[in-house]
């Protein structure tokens, strides 16, 4: 800690309101907190010992870890009929979780690439652990397409690589392109996360106290020295993954929304899909960073860097994408009328009424269109337990829509005799848990050994790092005092 | 604690760079060369019972393939011959020869000679002989020049994309029916007059192709696939049943 700690560790209750002038800027870290405390306080949520919560959840995250990738390895050896796929329904769970998980990680990328391009200081506070939030999601998404082609150990087949067979993947199926997308997308993610990283992994490595520390810390930082070379090279590296990056938002879920869109189903055969996707994958990305979040600030004691404002602006963003997502919702639903396709009528209005009718009540009703409505209320931004409560709604209504548009697309044939339903089985569901382990696994095994905030960032936009800023009357005699 | 990684580790990434470019360029180039069928089948020659010499019997005494694989044009299987085939002329030829020891015990026995299998396709690759050499593709397109081994080799690497070479240009390997088994035959040997006059040309070509020297095998293919209405099969059901 700081030499005089003059403000308690947490406080409660509102920003401290703008004193100096009527219209200034409500600052992005509290109470004038200084560099030295924010490196203090980010850094040794990782060099200091694990508290006890850390291995409880750890334990419990890691087992269910353990048993999903049992069940992965059953399901491998015995074969893709330990899921409860069947005629019609061959796409349930599994593209489910995978266009579920590759979503999520869309808010990571959001907050890293287009807010830093918009110059949005605020993203500063959030952009880490967003951006390995979006690595752990791909990590979890990557798991199923790769298992439900059933031989697994064929999955290679899906890379355009010269072979003894004289064949080539096919370039004009969506899943082709949904294969680049993705590993795409991984790949600029991981580089991109990890150019960030380097400052602060410089910082660890300076701080550390044990040679293997040193070492490791030592190895990634790539000799960062901080030099105002350094900074130069840093900086339009970063600018120049922030502009790779930023298309990839937009067109990695439009890809997935293909593998849908150029079939014949309806209910898949949509044009508007891409955007519906993209704006569906933002709004679920962003409601999973606050749902991580949301605790790592309590637990960790971080009201003053990620702020009730910070909260606010996350929640926006929850709000504007649920409402694109619900006029979608809607315009799914007027075209199915205005087409005066019968098929697509009887599909929507097997949505409702069909044999899934309370996924699409209680999740895409309830949980993605009218729960964050609640947002459009201050009140309810700035009250954690309600934007918690949203986010969970949220978190499971995305889940609910994917499984409608996927299962709610293939069950209901164009032939009547080949209805059928799915059931589940205690693989596929023990799947889907199972990535959650691995995905929370990974997320607390990140703020262990990581920053979870990028410090280097941060400190950016502390007021003293601008050095246009004016001097608040009477700040330097305050300082000097 | 002081900064303890030496001076010389400057340069370890770059080192590390360059050293793992050239180990995976090297596993890649390795792999491609050594591990594919090209390498691991071509030239694979097994001792057999009796040291069959195939230039022989086809080039010195000037028998057909199909003396002794007679069901070729009417089985999906070509046939190994049997005993009886080969006594029908060793028991008059060479009766006493020790290198055909095997061939007279079979012939007493009436256990078979156990051949060792050389083109052997893998169980989940359904391939017709007769739906081939009725259809302008010879012998020695798969076989190679089986006329001059002494020794039974394997020629091609029988590999899918070997197959699909073909099955995508068929044009590049057809040749007129009664030189299937003329595994000298070169696309020389065609008298263009007789042939167009016999198979005529492919549609949109102007030429008088009959006037030429010689045809290339391309314009033979083209000629023959179109007069025969061969559609090769790029369906993985049409080996893969």
């Amino acid at each position: 800690m700081e030499g005089a700690v003059a403000v308690p560790e947490v406080i409660e209750g509102e920003e401290l309101a703008p004193t100096e002038k009527p219209l200034t800027r409500v600052p992005l870290v509290l109470n004038r907190r200084s560099y030295g405390w924010l490196t203090e306080r980010i850094a040794g949520a990782v060099e200091n010992r694990a508290p006890r919560w850390w291995w409880v959840a750890f334990a419990v995250t890691a087992a269910i870890a353990g048993f999903g990738l049992f069940c992965l390895g059953y399901q491998i050896s015995t074969g893709v009929g330990t899921w409860g796929l069947n005629h019609p329904v061959g796409w349930a769970w599994d593209i489910t979780n995978f266009v579920f998980w590759i979503g999520i990680g869309h808010a990571g990328t959001l907050i890293s690439a287009i807010l830093y391009l918009l110059r949005q200081k605020w993203r500063t506070s959030i952009n880490r652990s967003a951006e390995a939030m979006t690595l752990f999601a791909v990590i979890c998404a990557a798991i199923f397409p790769g298992i439900h082609v059933g031989r697994v150990w064929m999955a290679w087949y899906l890379a355009p690589l010269p072979n003894n067979y004289g064949i080539w993947p096919n370039f004009r199926s969506p899943l082709m392109w949904d294969v680049f997308a993705v590993s795409t997308y991984f790949t600029v993610s991981v580089l991109f996360w990890y150019t960030g990283l380097v400052p602060d992994l410089g910082t660890l490595r300076d701080r550390a106290t044990s040679k293997i520390k040193k070492f490791l810390y030592g190895i990634f930082a790539l000799g960062w020295r901080g030099s105002n070379r350094h900074w130069r090279h840093y900086e339009m590296a970063y600018l120049l993954l922030a502009g790779i990056s930023t298309p990839l938002v937009l067109s990695v879920h439009s890809v997935v929304s293909f593998d849908f869109a150029t079939s014949i189903l309806p209910t898949w055969h949509t044009t508007i899909f891409p955007p519906y996707f993209v704006a569906g994958a933002i709004f679920g990305g962003f409601a999973m960073v606050l749902t991580l979040m949301l605790p790592a600030r309590a637990l960790f004691k971080l009201h003053d860097i990620i702020t009730l404002q910070h909260i606010d602006k996350m929640a926006k963003i929850i709000l504007l994408t649920g409402s694109i997502v619900s006029y979608a919702y809607a315009m799914e639903f007027f075209i199915a009328w205005y087409s005066g396709n019968q098929y697509e009528r009887f599909a929507f209005w097997n949505r409702v009424l069909g044999p899934y009718w309370w996924y699409w009540w209680v999740g895409m009703l309830f949980c993605n269109a009218l729960s964050p409505q609640l947002f459009w209320f201050r009140w309810c931004r700035r009250n954690v337990y309600v934007v918690y409560f949203v986010c969970m709604c949220v978190n499971a209504g995305m889940w609910f829509e994917r499984f409608i548009i996927i299962v709610g697309g293939l069950h209901r044939d164009f032939l009547p005799s080949s209805w059928g339903l799915f059931i589940p089985t205690w693989v596929d569901i023990w799947t889907f848990i199972g990535t959650h382990g691995i995905f929370l696994s990974l997320f607390l095994l990140f703020i262990r050994f990581l920053p979870m905030i990028a410090m280097s960032e941060v400190k950016t936009a502390l007021p003293e790092s601008d050095v246009h800023a004016q001097h608040p009357a009477g700040a330097m005699e305050k300082e000097h005092a | 604690m002081a900064n303890f990684f030496p001076r010389w580790s400057n340069w370890l990434p770059l080192k590390l760079a360059i050293c793992s470019f050239v180990i995976v360029c090297g596993l890649t180039a390795g792999t491609w060369y050594y591990v594919t069928p090209k390498y691991t089948k071509v030239g694979y020659e097994p001792i057999q019972p009796v040291p069959f010499p195939h230039d022989v019997h086809v080039t010195q005494l000037g028998m057909d393939c199909r003396y002794c694989h007679s069901f070729v044009e009417v089985g999906a299987h070509s046939n190994v011959p049997n005993t009886q085939t080969c006594m029908s002329c060793h028991q008059q030829v060479q009766k006493d020869n020790p290198k055909l020891e095997p061939v007279r015990t079979s012939w007493k026995t009436g256990e078979p000679v156990q051949w060792v299998w050389i083109h052997r396709l893998p169980d989940y690759v359904f391939y017709n002989h007769s739906a081939h050499v009725n259809r302008g593709i010879s012998c020695a397109s798969c076989h190679g020049q089986i006329n001059h081994m002494s020794v039974v080799a394997d020629a091609k690497p029988m590999s899918m994309k070997w197959c699909l070479e073909c099955h995508r240009n068929p044009e590049n390997f057809l040749r007129p029916e009664d030189q299937i088994t003329n595994l000298d035959w070169k696309p020389d040997d065609v008298n263009p007059a007789e042939f167009v006059g016999k198979y005529g040309k492919p549609a949109g070509v102007t030429e008088d192709w009959s006037k030429k020297t010689h045809l290339t095998q391309r314009e033979i293919g083209q000629t023959l696939k179109e007069r025969w209405n061969i559609q090769t099969s790029e369906n993985c059901q049409a080996c893969h049943r």
